[in-house]
């Protein structure tokens, strides 16, 4: 229960400051993927179901106020949330790699799925520009983030974990 | 307890399966239907607008500070030369005020009205932006208790932003002119040929420009410089908004039309406060026939 209040708290979080502070903080127009990061996390760390939900909320959100046709990126989202779950087996504590490695990973998925429906099939054929200009920056990006903030919620979900039951995929 | 409650959760596969389901279905009936929008929206803004106009005034503050101390040396320069300019333009204002009464004299004559120079406008702080970065809309703190409705048009200093495409009770959304699905039906100010501008993603990436497309090729050549407005043929865009200045020319290969780029008027970069212009285009041609 402390738990799923903690996802709902860090999904509308996330989404204030990603479409509030992050966009100010942007480089040249390109901005971090809050939202990639924690469904992420929440995927390999708390499993299929946990990075199910946060990523359908953390989509819908978006979908809400951004998108044009609603559960759109709830559903991109939801699928690389529980894609993530997949790798709670070999996912420890003090690893650092895998977390980034599967951060860089959704973000190249999420990024590849939004061209190809949202850009390539209306025609805008120029794949490298896209590739090097808006992915590759926003990778590097989120990447950054990731390793300063990664180490945060990690803390936050074990503290969490410890003090309530250890009950691993509780939710739903 | 806990165990038996336990026992009623779904495998994970089946939970993926019937959320895809929820998705797909709630995806066709959005794209069909505008029915289940406005719930999501009143309460996404009842929950989240608050915080985000909240971090945003704070974060609007801090960058406002640090460019205040960045920016003072230059601004005593630009002062200097600022002055200069105000001696040679009230020179020329003092011109020109005659040349607006001599000019009102003859509307006078001619009983023309200044319609549209009259809309009304309420302003309103942006309080989010797309949170992506494939896309160019916003989020503005006012909404349909505002008086604001779907396609309402949008400028901010002189030049056109964009249109309201969703409103909920007190916040809106605002799709730019620069987003790579927009699509505003304009006219060249100097010829009058009616062409589209759209937003492109990778020209406004690469130089800060967005493409036009379909300008027929008139007596007139079209220069570059010259003032892209919106046209009297829109169904949305209200006539007369200054969109931006044509950049480049260049002619299709039918030789009937031109497509080219256009800076735009505004500055998407650093957009704060934006005027939402209350008067819907469908209204304001019965404006026109009264």
């Amino acid at each position: 229960m402390k738990r799923n209040f903690f996802m709902a708290f860090m999904v509308i979080f996330c989404f204030v400051l990603q479409s509030t502070l992050f966009q100010t903080l942007s480089f040249g127009g390109i901005a971090p993927n809050l939202l990639i990061i924690i469904t992420a996390i929440f995927g390999f760390m708390c499993g299929k179901k946990c990075g199910l939900w946060v990523g359908f909320f953390a989509g819908l959100l978006y979908d809400i106020f951004f998108g044009s046709v609603l559960c759109y990126h709830a559903m991109i989202l939801m699928y690389i949330g529980y894609m993530n779950g997949y790798f709670k087996q070999i996912f420890y504590k003090d690893d650092v790699k895998l977390p980034i490695l599967m951060i860089f990973a959704s973000d190249m998925v999420y990024n590849l799925i939004y061209y190809i429906l949202m850009f390539l099939l209306r025609g805008r054929f120029h794949f490298g520009f896209y590739f090097m200009h808006i992915i590759i920056p926003e990778n590097v990006y989120t990447i950054l983030v990731t390793i300063l903030i990664y180490p945060l919620i990690r803390d936050m979900i074990y503290r969490l974990e410890d003090a309530g039951q250890r009950g691993d995929d509780s939710f739903a | 307890m806990r165990r038996k409650r336990q026992k009623f959760t779904i495998p994970s596969k089946y939970l993926l399966l019937i959320m895809t389901c929820v998705c797909v279905l709630l995806m066709t009936v959005t794209f069909f239907t505008d029915l289940i929008v406005a719930p999501f929206g009143r309460i996404a803004g009842v929950v989240i607008v608050p915080f985000q106009s909240g971090v945003s005034r704070i974060g609007g503050w801090l960058t406002d500070r640090s460019e205040e101390l960045q920016t003072i040396r230059d601004l005593m320069a630009e002062n200097e030369s600022l002055r200069a300019q105000v001696d040679a333009l009230t020179i020329e204002n003092n011109s020109l005020q005659q040349d607006k009464y001599e000019l009102n004299h003859l509307r006078e004559l001619y009983k023309l009205d200044q319609e549209y120079e009259e809309f009304h406008k309420i302003g309103a702080r942006v309080v989010s932006s797309d949170s992506g970065n494939w896309f160019h809309s916003f989020v503005i703190d006012k909404g349909s208790l505002d008086g604001i409705a779907p396609d309402m048009n949008v400028m901010a200093g002189s030049g056109l932003v964009g249109r309201v495409t969703e409103v909920g009770d007190d916040w809106a959304k605002v799709m730019a002119i620069i987003d790579d699905d927009s699509n505003v039906s304009a006219m060249v100010l100097s010829t009058e040929d009616a062409c589209m501008v759209q937003g492109n993603l990778e020209t406004m990436n690469n130089s800060g420009v967005i493409t036009f497309s379909k300008l027929i090729n008139g007596e007139k050549p079209v220069q570059e410089g010259d003032k892209v407005v919106t046209s009297y043929i829109s169904t949305k865009y209200l006539p007369g908004i200054l969109i931006g200045y044509v950049t480049h020319v260049s002619a299709d290969a039918n030789n009937l039309t031109s497509s080219g780029y256009i800076t735009p008027a505004v500055d998407f970069a650093h957009l704060e406060e934006v005027l939402v212009i209350t008067d819907l285009k469908k209204d304001y041609s019965g404006v026109l026939d009264e």
